[in-house]
């Protein structure tokens, strides 16, 4: 296997079964350094669990999984990749005992010598990167909105500095408007601190506002991985479905 | 990946300009050692010189413009740099936040007295909400949800009759134990069937079942009634038109009803059995003579004055943890603080109860 470290995730002819039930088969894929992949698929197609099986959250059956290079198996090294890595789940999975400066404060504490007064700083500069003001700082998670909760969420993630950051369906239940800004929160992040993020949606707008290339999840593996203008021309009929009707009706709008 | 080299800072002065120099890795690892000293250039003609920067992230660069706050705004700075500084800098923007204000000493003494008033009062109300739905089940038993009633009584009732057989068991043996010693010094060794029986019918025979199911109900009845509050299932079932108060209160409190008099009654005989097999082994208590001195010396309205206090027991745990429950708001941790105040307030409340009646029964000479 060639060690191109312009490839931050590889996933080789990955399996994974729930008993009889098989996910994933003979399942393909290489991340690039700095680029935003999106991950697409319908209900039920094993995007969160192919999120969650290269995070080493579930063993896979068969296959390997590559971060930086570093094999994922059942005995590798979590402490070496972990603060390499920023991950944001679906419902934000806060701490919901701690305030959101310490939510974001808590991956600091554990994996660096950080202490006040730069613990503070550090927390609430990153509470700001995700545009939100520090008096959110004081507040329980309970306490915020949908879309402050995943802002939260990408803070912690981003505290310290990941190369690699995973979106579980960050804009959904956002608005429009919400979700818009939140793209481009994750882009200009990306651009700036040159992370790779891979982001599992189901948000055109977003796929098509700052996604580099798509990655479709369908009969159990990935059918296929391009820019989204290239998808556009695909005939397979999942994608035809999910961008067809969706971006003619888009088109028809605008008209 | 190059060894980590500590992050410097300084100004350099030299030909009549200042020049910040910013060296080695500035990452959130590499700055924890930093001072927050902050550097002021002497000179206003200011440039700066990162030529031996090593790897930087956000908070490398937050440290920077920490230290050196017009660092941003040097000329000769690599545009990536630019780039990660205005939007370190545009994030650090508005930091400063007020600090929260405690208030007096005498003002957290009145919310406090207030909170407890109010709680008092809360109580209450869902004592009589309690009771209107009891009424209205009663008139209705259609309504009744028997299903939901079974498995209470199932899971509250019949799962916990070991644990409280034991317990009793040995309460009743520890109880005749201590007695003997006393009274074989009086003489008096066939006194201690009084003692076990008395002290098992009146008290321990209710107290211990209702203890056990305070811990153990209670807080099964908060955690479930939260959890289900906390995933919008009360919600779901208001908007169905579905009472909280059948579904979820009734047949706990009705489950607790029905079961306790009869985890209470196996106490007794347990708390019984712990005191025949102690006075038997020990002093020679034979257990036909303790079965009839029981049924001779003891009164039946020992039993009785038990059983009496057994259904407010009941209501009691049951509505602590039903109450504490329903009142679970948002998070784990309203859950968690929730259920430990149903326990509590439940043990609390038998004990104070238990009191009372031991006046009540005293005054009236029972």
């Amino acid at each position: 296997m060639i060690c191109d470290p312009d490839i931050v995730i590889r996933v080789e002819n990955l399996k994974t079964r729930f008993g009889d039930h098989i996910i994933h088969q003979d399942l393909n894929l290489e991340v690039h350094r700095g680029e935003i992949l999106g991950v697409v698929g319908g209900s039920g197609s094993g995007k969160s669990v192919l999120m969650n099986t290269i995070l080493g959250l579930i063993a896979p059956s068969h296959g390997t999984i590559e971060i930086f290079q570093k094999k994922i198996g059942s005995r590798f090294d979590r402490t070496e990749i972990n603060h390499r890595i920023g991950v944001m789940f679906q419902n934000g999975a806060l701490f919901s005992s701690l305030s959101v400066q310490e939510n974001v404060e808590a991956p600091l504490i554990e994996h660096t010598r950080l202490r006040e007064p730069w613990l503070e700083a550090v927390a609430l500069m990153k509470i700001g990167l995700v545009g939100l003001d520090a008096e959110v700082g004081r507040q329980m998670p309970a306490e915020l909105s949908g879309g402050m909760r995943k802002r939260v969420s990408v803070a912690r993630a981003l505290a310290l500095d990941p190369e690699l950051l995973f979106l579980d369906e960050p804009t959904s239940g956002l608005d429009p408007i919400a979700a818009a800004e939140f793209d481009q929160l994750i882009r200009t992040l990306s651009d700036t601190l040159g992370l790779t993020v891979v982001m599992v949606t189901h948000d055109l707008d977003s796929l098509y506002s700052i996604s580099d290339r798509v990655a479709v999840v369908a009969d159990q593996k990935i059918v296929e991985v391009s820019p989204i203008a290239e998808l556009e021309r695909s005939d397979h009929p999942w994608i035809r479905a999910f961008l067809g009707g969706r971006a003619e009706r888009a088109k028809e709008r605008n008209r | 990946m190059n060894a980590r080299t500590a992050p410097n800072i300084f100004v350099r002065e030299g030909d009549g300009i200042s020049t910040l120099v910013v060296e080695g890795d500035w990452t959130a690892i590499s700055i924890a050692g930093l001072s927050g000293h902050v550097l002021s250039p002497s000179n206003l003609s200011f440039s700066s010189d990162f030529g031996n920067l090593g790897r930087i992230d956000s908070a490398g660069a937050l440290a920077i413009l920490t230290l050196a706050p017009n660092a941003a705004f040097t000329a000769d700075l690599p545009a990536n740099l630019a780039d990660l500084f205005a939007l370190v800098g545009s994030a650090m923007a508005d930091r400063d936040v007020p600090p929260i204000k405690t208030p007096p000493f005498h003002v957290r003494l009145g919310q406090k007295v207030y909170r407890a008033v109010q709680e008092i009062g809360a109580s209450a109300r869902f004592l009589g909400q309690l009771e209107v739905a009891l009424m209205k089940s009663l008139a209705h038993p259609k309504r009744m949800r028997l299903i939901a009633l079974a498995s209470s009584i199932q899971k509250a009732g019949f799962d916990a009759l070991p644990l409280i057989a034991i317990m009793t068991f040995f309460i009743g043996a520890v109880v005749a134990l201590i007695g003997s010693d006393l009274l074989k010094t009086l003489g008096a060794s066939e006194l201690v069937v009084e003692l076990v029986g008395i002290s098992v019918l009146r008290e321990f025979g209710v107290l211990i079942p209702a203890i056990l199911l305070a811990g153990r109900s209670a807080s099964t009845f908060a955690a479930q009634i939260g959890a289900m509050r906390m995933n919008q299932e009360t919600q779901a079932m208001k908007v169905m038109g579905i009472d909280l108060f059948d579904a979820l209160v009734v047949p706990r409190v009705l489950a607790l009803l029905v079961i306790m008099p009869l985890l209470a009654i196996v106490a007794m005989l347990a708390g019984l059995a712990g005191g025949l097999v102690v006075s038997w082994g020990i002093l020679d208590v034979s257990p036909t003579y303790f079965a009839e001195r029981l049924s001779a010396a003891v009164d039946i309205r020992h039993f009785w004055v038990g059983m009496a206090k057994v259904p407010v027991l009941a209501i009691v745990i049951a509505l602590a943890g039903c109450r504490h429950g329903l009142s679970v708001r948002g998070d784990v941790e309203d859950l968690g603080g929730r259920v430990t105040v149903a326990v509590v307030q439940a043990l609390f409340a038998i004990i104070l109860l238990d009191a009372a009646f031991a006046i009540l029964f005293n005054v009236l000479e029972i």
